[in-house]
């Protein structure tokens, strides 16, 4: 192991990792905690984790790889996520998705080029009743137009 | 002094409940925070001293929302609140563990007979006696044992386990407990979806007030947040994430009462199914059986939602009709036009046409049409909705979200997307059509878990196939 600065990015997520070993899910709640950290988690994320967990990188990967949560990329300065399931899809969802992505000139699923914002999909808030629904940065949007996630 | 009652729940406060508190105390009243009652389409829904506003949008023109007052309102009286009781009346932390107490003095076999006499049964989609898997890990020597709740409500058009934590997570942790003391187990485990910030908030805390009132010490509760995967509403999928694990399924036998959690047994149930007990157990299961009709036991959350004027969770008594449900307490169709479909039971339910709305929602009345009631969501559609679209939805998001460990899921789900798109191109459209019904056998014959197997649902319901 290569000796780190204290405080460094990867003595933080050595610590985040420790701090999960003996819990339940541990591994992913590390992740997790990762991921609310630093915004995404890269390949030396996923290096100091297998290590705390005495598993394997491709295992790591694996779980990285499953979840939808544990995103390697980081999102826009702004992130948009728009749900598409059928409560949503029943009030306009689609339209809302189609309208939103072309207002950002991005698809569902991509990071504007400058980083200023990211459009995702989601399936399902519970906001069933008051759809179409949407997040902008974890504040749920019941609702949803154009105009609420962009402005 | 004035009492002002303010939901602090995830719908109400995104439509500014968090704001009117601070505006209602500013104003001198003494505010209490509550959990909402359910009826999404009143929110943010205020009470004054026991009269009802909503939706409030402006506290100056209150007198413009007033609903009248809160204990005699229609949309609340006709209903059947046994798991809701609390919810939306109450501060979800004041909370008087006494009868709680009084009850883990009970004997496990005693607990159990109740819930046997009950008839209570899964809430979560399958509809599996509950007592049978009770009675199944309490006989089942080990070590230890667990107690898992699957919060991974992720069914478009349901928000029952959501509102039900945020509003009255003291429910939740009594029926935790008290399954705990019947099957014997020392652990329990709450799975919440991670779209779901404001209840893992409000359950977090509801724990360490627990733990402070002495409850948890022989049983204690542990939350856990996932991380976005449908398929861990399954539960072997939910059991393998919690030991730390990519979601994918398990092979059954062995079910999890027998060997679940780290091989232990453990009795995995939906929120609401636990949310049941408390009523049961005060009541009595016979009280509780005298509800609904036949074999479908008790109430059920009803969650109706999408394309309805008044989107609300209702609590009644298995039997009521889909037409009842969707005209007389949701008031029809938001958009005004007529109804066109209703998906019942989440992404894997089945597309009902108005000719099936009639059917009364029972486990059984709904299986005799090819539907289930799963989670009690109700999704209404108008006659906008285009079918095929769903039927190709249905397909995409089985491939989006299947775990990948069987191929007829696995495989399925994308050629049954790109089936439906030829489907849509093609002139005939026969030869697709066939092709489709041979798919969906496949997958309801083949598949691992209930991912792929009821898949075909929602497909032949939207595709007309029989």
């Amino acid at each position: 192991m290569a000796t780190v600065e204290p405080g460094s990015d990867e003595t933080r997520v050595r610590d985040i990792a420790m701090s999960r070993l003996d819990h339940i899910g541990g591994t992913i709640a590390a992740l997790s905690d990762i991921v609310q950290t630093f915004g995404h988690i890269e390949r030396r994320h996923m290096e100091i984790v297998a290590d705390v967990f005495n598993l394997t990188v491709a295992e790591i990967r694996g779980i990285v790889s499953f979840y939808s949560d544990l995103r390697t990329e980081p999102t826009g300065k702004r992130h948009i996520r728009i749900c598409q399931a059928e409560a949503c899809q029943s009030v306009g969802g689609r339209e809302l998705t189609a309208a939103t992505a072309s207002r950002l000139g991005i698809s569902l699923g991509e990071t504007a080029a400058d980083g200023s914002v990211s459009l995702e999909a989601v399936y399902c808030l519970g906001l069933c009743t008051s759809g179409p629904s949407a997040t902008v940065d974890g504040r749920a949007v019941p609702y949803a137009t154009v105009e609420a996630l962009i402005e | 002094m004035s009492v002002a009652r303010v939901p602090r729940e995830t719908l109400a406060v995104a439509l500014g409940a968090d704001e009117l508190a601070s505006e209602l105390a500013r104003a001198g009243h003494e505010v209490v925070r509550t959990g909402s009652y359910g009826l999404c389409w009143a929110e943010p829904m205020i009470d004054i001293d026991g009269i009802a506003y909503g939706p409030v949008t402006d506290l100056a023109d209150l007198e413009a929302a007033r609903l009248g007052p809160v204990d005699a309102l229609p949309d609340l009286l006709q209903q059947e609140r046994r798991v809701f009781d609390r919810c939306g009346r109450t501060d979800p932390f004041d909370y008087d563990p006494a009868w709680l107490r009084s009850q883990l003095e009970r004997e496990p076999v005693e607990i159990i007979g109740e819930i046997e006499a009950s008839g209570l049964r899964g809430r979560g989609g399958a509809g599996f006696p509950a007592h049978i898997k009770w009675r199944t890990v309490h006989e089942t020597p080990a070590d230890e044992k667990y107690v898992i709740v699957n919060a991974d409500e992720g069914d478009s058009g349901t928000f029952a386990d959501r509102l039900i934590m945020e509003g009255d997570p003291f429910r939740l942790i009594e029926g935790m407990l008290l399954a705990g003391r019947a099957v014997g187990a020392g652990k329990g485990i709450v799975y919440l979806r991670s779209e779901y910030p404001l209840a893992a908030e409000v359950f977090a805390r509801a724990i360490d007030s627990a733990r402070d009132m002495g409850l948890l010490d022989r049983f204690d509760i542990e939350l856990f947040v996932g991380a976005g995967a449908y398929i861990c509403g399954e539960e072997t999928s939910l059991l393998e994430s919690l030991e730390g694990k990519r979601g994918e399924i398990r092979a059954k036998p062995p079910v999890p009462a027998v060997a679940g959690l780290f091989g232990k047994p453990t009795l995995v149930h939906n929120v609401i199914t636990l949310c049941a007990v408390p009523d049961i157990l005060e009541r009595g299961g016979a009280d509780y059986a005298a509800l609904g009709v036949g074999a479908s036991t008790g109430t059920m959350t009803f969650q109706l939602a999408g394309n309805v004027k008044k989107g609300a969770l209702i609590e009644l008594p298995f039997g009521i009709s889909l037409r009842a449900l969707i005209e007389d307490w949701g008031g029809g169709t938001r958009s005004g036009r007529p109804v066109g479909a209703v998906q019942v039971g989440g992404p894997l339910g089945a597309y009902l046409k108005d000719a099936e709305l009639d059917t009364p929602m029972t486990y059984e009345a709904l299986a005799a049409i090819g539907a289930g009631v799963g989670h009690g969501g109700i999704v209404v559609f108008d006659e906008t909705v285009d079918l095929v679209l769903q039927a190709h939805y249905a397909f995409a998001f089985c491939a989006h979200e299947s775990c990948g460990k069987c191929t007829p899921c696995r495989i399925g789900a994308v050629r049954g997307k790109e089936t439906v798109e030829a489907f849509m191109a093609s002139a005939q459209g026969d030869d697709e059509l066939a092709i489709i019904r041979d798919l969906c056998d496949v997958m309801e014959q083949a598949s691992l878990c209930q991912m792929g197997g009821m898949t075909p649902i929602p497909v032949r319901s939207a595709l007309g196939l029989k």
